[in-house]
């Protein structure tokens, strides 16, 4: 039996960014908040100091900061008539764990989306026509619109200390930015970060074709920062350790860099680790989460924990795990079309890559921080060249640059060098410092086929079902793919490199091995219409009122940029209604 | 390093015979008969805490087959990498760490990545057992009696996929192979490989602190040319 706690005014399932931001939120706004996170705590000082969090082998390849797969898993088939079988040791992506969550490991990159990214399905069909979008490409908008979430957008840029260049500043196109951009009412908090020798090239490569180069927005600090939280990060010295590394000069931005100093402080909050959430309480007929169960992982003794409202800030997988197993919301069938929980889970499509070497150019890659990988285009992003007749939809950031020189992981070599041996010690020696890669982020649209649900078969470590997966590359994918490989090859003879790879394409089934992002969306997605998405816009579940879905899982598909500067925008988006509507008159915030 | 003038390998072979001689109607092992391994005399000799010697002589010679002494570096076991091997396997990571070991374990594709019940040090064992066997039917003798040409050539037709192993490819045992030979060669030297920093002295790898916020801007289109250091120089 599970002991039984006092209610308190709000829990948070799951402390990393979006657990914190809400956190926060809540907190200021008078409420009791427990924060529940099945990790370990964890802190710049103990966990990311000088010199072990250099460990390249430690951090990148052991896997030291991830979820620990003898816990939690989840399994995957390509069809739905195949079976699922778990993936046993993370590779394609590698989801968080402890205080920070992934927020803690991660590169940096912090986008918006492009306003044609918002409102993606009557963006197209106005553009392409009625029937351009293909049945199975279940595609949605979401239902805040750019315009709406650019205050958000702005506010998560200023906690994060975000460096960059504005490249439409309140409808004024200016160089050097991305011109593709939406309107921003504000220039980046912080300047652009230095310029490597790879982004040089790429600059100089992309203004010859035509194209528009600039820098990536960076969540690594280009100059020491003092957010609106009244937190300092410290500048980045581009060490390039940032993805998969803690930070130890506070100089990336986490929870732990940019929040949880003043949320720890405040008496308001309480944080509890090694929670375990195991199951959400879910009253049908209230149409409420009454309370969460979790597991105390240090004693095995498990407890309920009534809560007046419940967000879920669990990432992806969790936030699906936890939501089918109360069975808030009917379960997704790819057959029939009907349900909407598990619908629409997408990835990104990493997708074409080359490889660029230069006999006479010296390169330093170990000189580089997590989101500086050097120069983007946006020439070839969402919608921002005419589709007519290409036969797919979407496209790619295009990016040039090294974000690391770890040995173990980074060492270009030409194509057709052995990978042992002789030979390739000659050719890993002669061009480790001459090379870097040029590639193609590629979005990932809505398939009928892909999507989430529970495992019939494994479980995890609280004997809970794991998320099964059942996700492919489909044509539109492919044909994105395809198309950057000769953008990229573009770029690539125009360096005029010594030697380069023949750019690949993304061919063949999703697989699990090689790292390709931490980007997975979808499951409980966010919409205007009960019968198709989980979440309202202001990511209330439909099913039950007193339940906020924080994260990617929300996303009604992926565009090709990274997610998380859309899911912190949409973080403070929900915070807010829920703090001056919800908790004022707890309801429902949209009609259904 | 320790000189040893009996690899060890063939010390414990010849205590082996002895034994194997008394047991009626069991032949010595092939191996045993076999000219000296092709593991040089005293390479790597730290103590060993999970690879028996049978094993520790395929790795040796692998990882300089895979890693050959030149004048880029000394050989992969000379920068410690079998010693690396050896460790990682018999640390958490070789018993299974970070890997979720649940059946059923059917047969998978591919793309479904690692899906046997077997853990990194029982693969490894499994792997290199197989390897031999293969070596042995096709040139006689174990791995690490093979002359360097035969080495290079039968670690090719294993990276192919072209030798016959039981169980699981010989391609997911090279990959595994050199996979972690690269890690031996390439990690800090706190574990135990890449010795004197050799791995990342032939590449240019400067190592730590990577504090490089003034460096970034002075050594822009520069070769940094400042000596490597590694953790052990900070702790
Ligand atoms: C290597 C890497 C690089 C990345 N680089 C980028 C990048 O450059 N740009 C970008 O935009 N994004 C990047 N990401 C993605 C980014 O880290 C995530 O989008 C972001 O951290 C998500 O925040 P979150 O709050 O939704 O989830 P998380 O940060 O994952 O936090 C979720 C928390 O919930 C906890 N939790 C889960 N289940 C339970 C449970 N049942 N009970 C209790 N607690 C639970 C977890 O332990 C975790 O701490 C990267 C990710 C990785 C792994």
């Amino acid at each position: 039996m599970a002991i039984m706690l006092k209610e308190v005014d709000a829990v948070c399932i799951g402390v990393g960014f979006t657990g914190s931001i809400l956190a926060r939120e809540l907190t200021k706004a008078g409420l009791k908040v427990v924060g529940l996170e099945r990790g370990a705590n964890r802190t710049t000082r103990e966990d990311f100091a000088l010199p072990s969090v250099r460990d390249d082998l430690k951090y990148a390849v052991r896997q030291e900061l991830f979820q620990d797969t003898q816990l939690e898993t989840v399994s995957l088939r390509h069809t739905p008539a195949e079976t699922a079988l778990p993936i046993r040791r993370l590779g394609s992506f590698l989801p968080g764990v402890g205080v920070g969550g992934a927020g803690t490991h991660w590169n940096g990159v912090t986008w918006r989306l492009l306003p044609s990214d918002h409102n993606l399905r009557t963006h197209l069909t106005n553009r392409y026509g009625k029937n351009a979008i293909p049945a199975e490409m279940t595609i949605e908008d979401f239902p805040v619109s750019y315009d709406e979430l650019e205050p958000y957008y702005d506010r998560f840029e200023k906690l994060l200390g975000v460096s960059g260049k504005a490249g439409n500043l309140r409808g004024q196109k200016i160089d050097g930015g991305n011109v593709f951009e939406g309107p921003r009412q504000n220039e980046y908090p912080n300047k652009p970060l230095a310029m490597s020798m790879a982004g040089a090239i790429m600059e100089k490569a992309a203004r010859e074709l035509g194209y528009h180069p600039f820098r990536a927005p960076a969540a690594n600090m280009s100059a020491a920062y003092t957010n609106p939280e009244g937190v300092t990060l410290g500048a980045c010295e581009y060490c390039g350790h940032c993805e998969r590394f803690g930070c130890e000069a506070n100089a990336k931005s986490s929870p732990q860099s940019c929040i949880l100093p003043v949320l720890l402080a405040d008496d308001r909050f309480e944080l509890r680790t090694h929670a375990y959430v195991k199951e959400l309480v879910y009253d049908r007929p209230g149409k409420k989460v009454k309370a969460v169960r979790y597991v105390d992982t240090r004693s095995g003794e498990e407890y309920e924990q009534p809560a007046g409202l419940v967000v879920l800030s669990a990432y992806v997988f969790n936030n699906n795990l936890l939501m089918m197993q109360a069975g808030i919301g009917e379960q997704y069938d790819p057959v029939t079309g009907r349900g909407a929980l598990g619908r629409n889970y997408c990835y990104q499509v990493s997708g074409g890559n080359v490889t660029v070497f230069f006999e006479d150019k010296i390169i330093n890659p170990f000189m580089a921080a997590g989101a500086s990988f050097g120069m983007n285009i946006d020439d070839f992003n969402g919608d921002n060249f005419d589709h007519s007749g290409l036969g797919f939809f979407g496209g790619a950031w295009i990016s040039a640059g090294t974000s690391n020189g770890r040995p173990i992981q980074t060492r270009p070599v030409p194509p057709g060098t052995p990978r042992w041996g002789r030979e390739w010690k000659k050719a890993t020696a002669k061009w480790y410092n001459h090379a870097f890669n040029i590639g193609a982020s590629c979005c990932n649209y809505a398939h009928r086929e892909n999507y989430l649900d529970l495992d019939p078969t494994y479980r995890d470590a609280l004997g809970r079902p794991l998320v099964r997966m059942t996700y492919n590359f489909h044509d539109n994918d492919y044909k994105v793919s395809e198309y950057m490989g000769g953008v990229l090859g573009r770029i690539a003879r125009a360096m005029n490199p010594s030697a380069m790879s023949a750019p690949t394409a993304r061919r063949g089934n999703y697989n699990v091995v090689p790292y390709q992002s931490t980007h997975n969306t979808g499951g409980t997605i966010t919409g205007a219409n009960p019968k198709t998405s989980v979440v309202n816009r202001y990511l209330q579940a439909w099913e039950a009122d007193n339940l906020f879905v924080m994260g990617a899982s929300v996303f009604p598909q992926n565009a090709s940029y990274n997610p998380t500067g859309v899911v912190g925008a949409l973080a403070y988006y929900a915070a807010e209604a829920i703090t001056t509507r919800y908790i004022r008159r707890p309801g429902p915030l949209v009609r259904a | 390093m320790v000189e040893e003038t009996i690899p060890r390998r063939d010390f414990l072979k010849g205590a082996m015979i002895g034994t194997a001689a008394l047991a009626a109607g069991n032949p010595a092992p092939a191996a045993a008969q076999a000219p000296p391994s092709a593991a040089p005399a005293g390479a790597d000799a730290e103590p060993l805490l999970t690879l028996t010697a049978t094993e520790h002589a395929f790795i040796v010679a692998a990882v300089d087959t895979l890693i050959p002494t030149d004048e880029l570096s000394p050989s992969g076991s000379d920068c410690g990498v079998a010693t690396f091997i050896d460790r990682q396997l018999a640390g958490a990571y070789g018993m299974g760490a970070r890997l979720y070991r649940q059946g059923p374990f059917p047969k998978a594709k591919p793309e479904l990545g690692y899906q046997l019940a077997l853990n990194p040090r029982e693969f490894f064992r499994a792997g290199i057992e197989e390897a031999n066997a293969w070596t042995r039917k096709t040139y006689g003798k174990d791995f690490d009696r093979l002359s360097e040409q035969d080495r290079e050539a039968a670690l090719k037709t294993m990276e192919d996929d072209k030798a016959q192993f039981q169980g699981f490819s010989s391609r997911m045992f090279f990959d595994a192979l050199l996979q972690i030979t690269m890690e031996g060669f390439f990690a800090d030297p706190i574990y135990g490989g890449n010795r004197d920093m050799a791995g990342w002295k032939m590449v240019g790898y400067p190592g730590l602190p990577a504090t490089y916020r003034e460096d970034i801007v002075k050594y822009f289109g520069k070769k940094y040319d400042k000596p490597p250091r590694s953790i052990a120089d900070f702790s």
